[in-house]
This record gives C-alpha cells, structure tokens and sequence, in this order.
C-alpha cells in the first residue's frame, strides 16, 4: 500500500473495499459507504478531539533540546490533566523519520523539563528509558492553556506538510482526550450524518482517548497500545440494546471503537455505560461481543491495527483483502482509503 | 426549584466589557460553568478572578490562529460544551462613516470578527455541541445580532452589513442542524449602555439606553426557553 502523503480527510477519490457477509471483496468510491448500511443499523463513532500532545522543549540538567509526545492519561476527567505518560525524543522535527530521531539524553527520576509555557517533573520511568510518567506544574486551567499554546498535534514524516489542529480534528470531534486522531472518523461529515439517518440507521458515539500508533522504537512499540480511558455514554449503550433489539448491526467505525466496546461488552452481549480503561488487546482469539461490524483505514500486517481486525476476519479472507489493497493500490495511515468489513 | 442553566457548560466570546461581561456575571450566577474568551490577558484574568468558578482564556476570534487553541481550552476545561455565545463585535470605523468613506480594512475587520471568527469557532465546536445534543443536553449557539442587521442606518455599513451576514449564517445553520439537535438563534439585546455603544454614539444619553445586566438577562431567558423546549421535545 501506497503512504498517503496529504493531510485530506475526504478527498474526492478516496475509496472503499467492502468485505460483505458473503465474503466478496467489493471496490467502491467511498461516498458509497452508506448504501451498505441497512434500516435498523446503529453506526458507532469516536468523538475524541485530538490533543496538541506533541511539545518541544528543553531538558533542564542537561540544556538538550527534545520532544515529548504525550502517549497516555489516567482518567477522561477536564480537572485530571497534570500527570501523562509520555514518550520523549531528541532533537528532530516531523521531517525525520522517529526510527532516524536521536535518542533523548537518559532520563531519570526527578528530571524538570521545560516545554514552552509548561515545565514538568519526571516522577518516574515505565519500564522504558524513553517511556516516562510525567506531571505537569500549575493549575488544570494553565495546563489546557499550555498545551493549546505551545502544542502541536503528533506530526508523521509520511506527509509533505506539518499537520495543525484543523488537520486532524474529525468533524464529530468534542472532548479533546485522543493523542493521535481516531482517523477512521474523518470519513465522517455533517453530510454523511444526514445520509445515515435517511438510511434509517443510526447513529452514536463514545470517547476514547486513542492513544500513540507507533514511536518508531520496536521495544516500545511492543507495549502498544497503551491503556486507554474510554467513556460510553447510557444514550449509546441504549442504542446498542435498541440495536440488537431490532436485528441491526452494530458497525464500528475505527478500531478505537471496538477497542472500548468490546471492553465495556458484558459476556452475554450487553453493554456497560459509563467510564473505562481499555487494557486487552484484541486479535484473532477475540470473540466480539458487542460490535459485528468496522469501517476502518487500512492497515499494514504487523500492526496491532491488522491484529485487530483479525476478530473480524478469518486470515484467508483478510489476505485476500489485503492482496487487493496492495494491487489496487490503495493509501494506508491517517488520511488514507478505508474497509469496510461487514 | 433548580435554575435551568445548573451544570450547562456554557462559551462566550468578548466576555470582558459590555454584554459579555453581564452574560458571564449572570450565567455564572446561575449555575451554568462557564468559559469565556477575551483578548487582553490582564482583563480576562480580573474577570476570572471577580468570578468564581468561570474560566478565562487569552484569544482573539479574529485571529485564525487562534480558533482551535480557544476550541481545546473550551472543551477541555469544561468536558464538552452546551451553549456557545458568539458575542465578541467589532464595530467597524470610528468615528462611524459612511460606507464610501469606510477603508476597506476597517470592513475587512468587522466582517472578520462579526462573521468569519464565529463562523470558524462554531465550526471547530460543532462536534461537541452535536455530542452535547446527542446526550439530551439542549445545544444551542446563540449569535448576538443587532437592529443594524435588519434596517439600513447610514454610517452602520461595515457593522450593519456584517451582523447581517451573521443572522442570516444563523438562519441557515438552524435549518441545516436542526436534525442533529443543535439549535442557532440570532437575537438583538437593543440599544445598551455599553463602551461599545459609546464609541458609536458618545453623546448618547445612558439613561435612554438599556443596561447590558437587563440585556444578559432577557438572553439567558431565551437561551433558557430554547434548552426546555429541546427538553420537552426529547421527554414527549
């Protein structure tokens, strides 16, 4: 698969492979996504904004410039914004892939860091020396202030440009919680909205605090995908029960998505609402509870991403898939072509 | 019995001087948890400090630059919005002139306060207001319009004609959210005693003109009317 390499949400040409019930693979323009949905169908969405979880700045004991990407939180809650886990960088910007980026000088306990308005203490290393747990100085207020000033949103050496705020916000995007976008969301606009329901499906969403993809450092990525709060609201949990109630299929857009229902999903099907941490990992031994159908990006094998989508399909058929994204060439990462798989 | 606003994580723009100051004062009072936006820092923190519980934040809705930066604070610090209050106006020349006599800049800047910073702030919030909508909260954006939008005062060109677009924005954004749940209004809180109103007319007589604490209320009453209408509409 091809890198898409502009920072679009819907281009016009984007497209969309359909994996139906029967198994056959279908290529359609994306637009089309709709009229795959069936009356009774409940469409469910990330609602995270995106951080600016990206912060340069300066490491105090030594002078030497670095990057912290802010990777994790405790909690969704507006007030619980002073502690992260984060993942720091050397010198480097975007431009550089982070496999090339220089190693950050070694961290310890107690270290201050300075990033733009914002300094922090070290409080400790997550098993990691680039994985820290770190707490911001000043009240929640100053910590929203600084991020908003002196951030900037995860930025990927596949683009051609740096990606502002505007860039990766989906239009759905309320509580800003997520670290990188949930991308599969950008397919989604006003206008789509109001396709699903002429469909008579519906639809609804949770947050979830999507978390880093990949640090370009095979020990960490290992550890992905970190913990990861979600919130489901009772509205969505009772139209998941509405759902299954009328025959309809719940299909999840975004592996964020699935990640919390299914966390949330008690054994006999039905959902928890209210707030959660997203710890399992999910993959072929998962047996999905709650969610029957994705829209997804596409994603390349290795990836926890791929992993996931293995619950959803067999591997025979996700080969085929995948052997059709690479001859059709189709674009992978953040503002690529999308799958849906029914 | 508990006041409507009780929780409503309420957004307004220029909440420092005239009818935003009264709605932040009066919202606060009421319960609802308030952001507001202001460009000078000094200001915003006083503000902040003469009002307990409301959080200030340093921007400018003119500024392109500085929409998102106000979007993250707003969502961030109140976990999700309800009610978004574009009231930060620019009044266009002053002395007011006539529009042939009105530098193209000057109507640049109204329009750019009055209409494209509302228009780019509403936009960056739509996602939480529809998810606010989505919850039952009652989401509304509350554009503050004026007389100038409707009748055509000479020397109110750059003012009037901007705050014209600026209703008519609201008219189409009802229309085209009305499924979502989101509701818009354009209202005109008249003629008030405010540094804004001075600026036009200096030798007004403040006691002919209303005060901006009497205008905040009858809003927030509107604004009220709109939530409980949303409220009924979602129990029946």
């Amino acid at each position: 698969m091809l890198a898409a390499q502009l920072p679009v949400q819907r281009p016009a040409d984007a497209k969309l492979l359909v994996v139906d019930e029967e198994k056959n693979l279908i290529h359609v323009p994306r637009s089309a996504f709709v009229d795959f949905l069936r009356a009774g169908d409940l469409v469910i969405a990330n609602d995270a904004a995106t951080l600016p979880a990206s912060l340069s700045g300066v490491h105090q004991r030594t002078g030497r410039l670095i990057e912290v990407r802010l990777a994790g939180r405790p909690s969704l809650d507006p007030n619980d914004i002073n502690c992260f886990s984060a993942v720091v960088f050397g010198e480097g910007d975007f431009q550089l892939r982070t496999e090339d980026r220089p190693l950050p000088p070694r961290l310890q306990r107690g270290d201050r860091i300075t990033l733009g308005p914002l300094h922090a203490t070290i409080e400790k290393l997550l098993g990691h020396p680039r994985l820290v747990a770190l707490r911001f100085a000043g009240t929640a207020d100053e910590v929203w202030s600084g991020l908003a000033s002196h951030g900037k949103p995860i930025q990927y050496s596949h683009l051609q440009s740096s990606l502002e705020l505007w860039d990766v916000w989906t239009k759905i995007a309320g509580p800003p919680v997520a670290f990188e976008p949930p991308s599969a969301g950008f397919v989604l606009d006003w206008h789509l909205l109001a396709a699903i329901r002429e469909h008579r499906a519906r639809f609804a969403t949770i947050t979830h605090a999507a978390g880093i993809s990949s640090t370009g450092d095979d020990d960490l990525d290992r550890l992905l995908p970190f913990d990861e709060p979600y919130h489901i609201s009772s509205t969505t949990a009772a139209a998941v029960e509405l759902t299954r109630q009328l025959g309809g299929r719940v299909i999840a857009v975004g592996t964020t998505v699935v990640r919390a229902l299914e966390d949330a999903a008690t054994e006999d099907g039905h959902l928890r609402s209210g707030d959660g941490l997203a710890k399992g990992r999910i993959g072929p031994a998962t047996k999905l509870k709650v969610v029957d159908a994705i829209l997804s990006g596409t994603h390349e094998r290795g990836t926890s991403h791929y992993e996931l989508l293995r619950a959803f399909l067999e591997d025979a058929t996700l080969e085929r898939a995948t052997a059709e994204l690479d001859a059709r060439g189709y674009r992978t990462h953040e503002f690529g072509d999308s799958v849906l798989i029914l | 019995m508990t006041d409507v606003f009780n929780g409503v994580r309420v957004a307004i723009t220029g909440g420092t001087s005239g009818l935003g100051l009264a709605l932040v004062r009066e919202l606060t009072q009421r319960g609802a948890r308030v952001a507001f936006v202001a460009r000078t820092r000094e200001r915003v923190a006083q503000v902040a400090q003469e009002n307990p519980g409301a959080h200030g934040i340093v921007g400018d809705v003119a500024s392109k630059n500085d929409i998102y930066p106000m979007a993250i604070q707003i969502t961030g610090e109140l976990g999700g919005l309800d009610v978004l209050i574009n009231n930060a106006s620019d009044l266009g020349p002053t002395p007011l002139a006539m529009l042939s006599d009105t530098e193209c800049e000057d109507l640049e800047r109204a329009f750019t306060t009055n209409v494209i910073g509302p228009f780019r702030l509403t936009k960056a919030l739509m996602g939480a207001l529809a998810a606010s909508a989505r919850e039952g909260r009652g989401a509304v954006v509350l554009n503050i319009s004026s007389d100038a939008a409707i009748n055509p005062y000479p020397g109110w060109g750059a003012y009037g004609s901007s705050k014209a677009a600026l209703h008519h924005l609201t008219r189409i954004w009802n229309e085209e959210h009305v499924n979502e749940g989101v509701h818009f209004l354009s209202l005109d809180p008249g003629d008030m005693d405010t540094p804004m109103h001075a600026a036009a007319i200096p030798d007004a007589d403040p006691a002919t003109l209303k005060r901006p604490e009497q205008a905040a209320h009858e809003l927030a009453e509107a604004i009220a009317a709109q939530i409980e209408r949303i409220e009924e509409l979602i129990r029946s």
